[in-house]
C-alpha cells in the first residue's frame, strides 16, 4: 500500500511541477499551428536574440573548456600551496546567485570602476556589451567541465603519461595522444553540460547586458521581455525552442555519460 | 658502466627515502634492487628513469650525465607494476608508440613491432585492446613497448608484483631467457628474494634508503654482511647466540663437540624436506628450527620429546647476534 502511495505522490509531484507547465507551454505555442511558431521565431528580434545567445554561449564554452582542462590537470597532476583553496573556489559559482555575479562584475568592469574605466579608455566596452555577457556566462558555468574531468583524471592516474614520457613523448604529445583520448567522454559530457547551462543563463546576463533589445538580448532575455510586453506567442515560441535545445542536450549527456 | 648512481639523496617532504646511495650497474647485466617495501628501491629506479629528481647526487647513463635530463631524453625503457597500458590503443599501437613519436617510416614500424610481438608471444593478439588481455599478457606487451625504442637500459618496477603466483614464476624464467637473447642492461625492483636470486646476476640490497650490500646472488646469500641482509635473503634461525641458515645445521641423537643440546617440539613434513622445531636449552623459550632431508629424519627417527644435539655444519655462515 505504502508503495503505491509513494508512487502516486511522485507522479503528482512531477505532474504539477514539470509535466503540466511544459505541456501547457508547448500547447500554447502550437495552438495556432506551426506557421505562427515559425513566424514568431523568425522575427528580426528573435533571430538577433538567437545569434547573441550562440555567440555568448559559444565563447563561454570555449573558454570553460580550455580553463576546465587546465585547472583539472592542475588539481590532479600537481601539488602546490593553496590547492585546496582553488578546489573550493571552483565551486563558488554554484553557490552564489547569478544576480550577485552580475552585480559583482559591474563593480569591476563597469564604466566608473577602475578596471572597466581603463578598458573603456582603450575603447573596449565590457558591461552592456558582449564581453561582459561572455564573462558572466563563463563564471556561472565554470565548475561544470572541471567537475566532469577531475574524477576521470584521478582514476586514469599518471602512469600512462609517465610511460609516454619514457617512450620519448613531450608533455604536449603525451597530453594529445594519451590524456585527451582517456578523458574524451568526460570532456564531451562536461562541455555539453556547460553549453546547456550557458544557453539557459538568465540572471547574471540580465544584469550585465542592460537588456538592450536587438543589441544585448539573449534568447532567455527575449522570452522575458516579450512576455512582459504581452507578446505571448513570441515568448512561448522562444521558450519552447529553449526547452527543445535543453531536451536535446539532456539526450546528448545521456549518450556521453561514461558507461563504466 | 651502463648506469652510475652517485651519492643520491632524495626526500619526500621531510621523509628521507634515499640516503647517499651509490650504485653501479654493468653493461649487459641483469640487476635486482631488492629490499622491503618502503626501502627506497622504487624511488631509486624512478630517479634513474628521470621520473623523480634527486635532491643531491648524480646519475650517469652510458657515460652521459643524465641528472638534469627529462625522462623523454634518457633513452630508458620503463615497465610499471600495473602495466600502464595505453587503454585506448591496440596492442600493436601500444608497442608502436615510441616509434611513432620518433616518426619512423610506417614499414619499419610495422616490421619492428611484429618482431617484438613475436618475441613476447603476442603476435596473434596485435589487434586486441589491453582490456582484452590477461595480466601476464599486458605485462609482456608493456615490455615489448619499452624494448621497441631500443633503450640503453631497461627498468622494471616490481614487474610481476600484480600477477598471481603461477604466472609470476613463468614470467620470471621467461625474463631471464629474454635477457639472454636481447642483452639489454636491465634493472628490476623486487621485494621477493627468491625472484631476485633466480633472475638476477647482481643483487643490490636496499633498506631504509641505504645500500646494505651488493653482490652476486650466491655472495649475498652465503656471505650476508649483517643479520638484516641474512634474514632478508632467506630463512634463518638462532642457535647458541648465532644466526644460522636452518639447512646448515647438523642434528644428532648423540652429543657433538661444540654442540648445543635441544628438545624436539614438533616435526613437520613438507614433502621432500622436514622441518624440525626445537627448544634450545638456555635460549629462554625462543624456538629454533632445523631443515633436514626426509631420509635423515627417518634414519634418526626424530620424534617430539627427543633430546638432540645441534651444531652448525663446518662451512656454515654464522653471524653472531651479540655483536649487533
Amino acid at each position: 500500500m505504502a508503495r503505491y502511495g509513494l508512487r502516486t505522490l511522485a507522479v503528482v509531484y512531477l505532474l504539477f511541477l514539470l509535466v503540466l507547465p511544459v505541456i501547457l507551454i508547448i500547447w500554447r505555442t502550437f495552438a495556432g499551428g506551426l506557421a505562427p511558431f515559425a513566424e514568431a521565431l523568425t522575427s528580426p528580434s528573435a533571430l538577433h536574440a538567437f545569434q547573441v545567445t550562440v555567440v555568448v554561449a559559444g565563447w563561454a564554452v570555449v573558454a570553460n573548456t580550455v580553463f576546465g582542462i587546465g585547472v583539472s590537470l592542475l588539481l590532479t597532476r600537481h601539488s602546490f600551496p593553496g590547492k585546496r583553496l582553488l578546489n573550493a573556489f571552483i565551486d563558488l559559482p554554484m553557490a552564489v546567485s547569478p544576480v550577485v555575479v552580475g552585480l559583482a562584475l559591474i563593480l569591476v568592469y563597469g564604466r566608473f570602476a577602475p578596471v572597466g574605466g581603463l578598458l573603456e579608455s582603450w575603447g573596449f566596452q565590457v558591461i552592456f556589451s558582449t564581453p561582459g555577457m561572455v564573462i558572466a556566462t563563463v563564471f556561472v558555468s565554470m565548475p561544470l567541465v572541471v567537475r566532469a574531468l577531475v574524477p576521470v583524471l584521478e582514476e586514469l592516474g599518471d602512469e600512462q603519461e609517465q610511460a609516454a614520457h619514457t617512450l620519448g613523448a613531450s608533455r604536449l604529445q603525451s597530453f594529445l595522444r594519451i590524456t585527451l583520448p582517456g578523458i574524451r567522454w568526460a570532456l564531451g559530457y562536461g562541455v555539453v553540460l556547460c553549453l546547456a547551462r550557458s544557453l539557459g543563463e538568465y540572471g547574471a546576463v540580465a544584469v550585465v547586458s542592460g537588456r538592450l533589445v536587438d543589441q544585448t538580448q539573449t534568447l532567455t532575455l527575449f522570452v522575458e521581455e516579450r512576455f512582459q510586453n504581452f507578446d505571448q506567442p513570441a515568448a512561448f515560441a522562444a521558450a519552447t525552442a529553449l526547452a527543445l535545445v535543453a531536451v536535446l542536450t539532456l539526450l546528448l549527456t545521456k549518450l556521453l555519460r561514461p558507461k563504466d | 658502466m651502463a648506469i652510475e648512481v652517485r651519492d643520491v639523496t632524495k626526500s619526500f617532504g621531510t621523509t628521507p627515502v634515499l640516503r647517499d646511495v651509490s650504485v653501479d650497474v654493468e653493461s649487459g647485466s641483469l640487476t635486482a634492487l631488492l629490499g622491503p617495501s618502503g626501502g627506497g628501491k622504487s624511488t631509486l629506479l624512478r630517479v634513474i628513469a628521470g621520473l623523480e629528481r634527486p635532491d643531491i647526487g648524480t646519475v650517469h647513463i652510458s657515460g652521459v650525465d643524465a641528472t638534469r635530463l627529462s625522462p623523454q631524453r634518457r633513452d630508458v625503457g620503463f615497465v610499471f607494476q600495473h602495466y600502464a597500458a595505453f587503454k585506448h590503443l591496440t596492442v600493436f599501437r601500444n608497442v608502436a608508440f615510441g616509434l611513432e613519436i620518433r616518426k619512423r617510416p610506417k614499414d619499419e614500424i610495422r616490421e619492428r613491432v611484429m618482431e617484438l610481438l613475436e618475441l613476447v608471444h603476442l603476435e596473434k593478439l596485435a589487434d586486441r585492446y589491453p582490456s582484452q588481455l590477461s595480466g601476464g599478457q599486458r605485462q609482456r606487451m608493456a615490455l615489448a613497448r619499452a624494448l621497441a625504442v631500443e633503450p640503453k637500459v631497461l627498468l622494471l618496477d616490481e614487474p610481476f608484483g600484480a600477477l598471481d603466483a603461477q604466472v609470476r614464476k613463468e614470467l620470471r624464467t621467461w625474463l631471464r631467457r629474454l635477457h639472454d637473447e636481447v642483452h639489454v642492461t636491465t634493472v628490476f625492483v623486487t621485494h621477493d628474494q627468491e625472484e631476485a636470486i633466480e633472475v638476477a646476476d647482481t643483487i643490490v640490497v636496499l633498506a631504509d634508503g641505504e645500500v646494505k650490500q651488493v653482490g652476486s646472488p650466491a655472495e649475498v646469500y652465503d656471505h650476508p654482511v649483517d643479520p638484516f641482509v641474512m634474514r632478508f635473503l632467506g630463512p634463518v634461525t638462532e642457535i647458541g647466540g648465532d644466526l644460522v641458515r636452518p639447512h646448515d645445521i647438523e642434528i644428532s641423537a648423540s652429543p657433538l663437540d661444540g654442540g648445543t643440546p635441544a628438545t624436539i617440539a614438533r616435526v613437520v613434513r613438507l614433502g621432500f624436506e622436514v622441518r624440525v622445531e626445537v627448544e634450545v636449552d638456555g635460549q629462554d623459550g625462543r624456538e629454533a628450527w632445523v631443515q633436514v632431508t626426509r631420509e635423515l629424519a627417518d634414519r634418526l627417527g626424530l620424534a617430539p620429546g627427543d633430546t638432540v644435539t645441534l651444531r652448525p655444519t663446518p662451512g656454515a655462515r654464522r653471524l653472531a647476534l651479540s655483536a649487533v
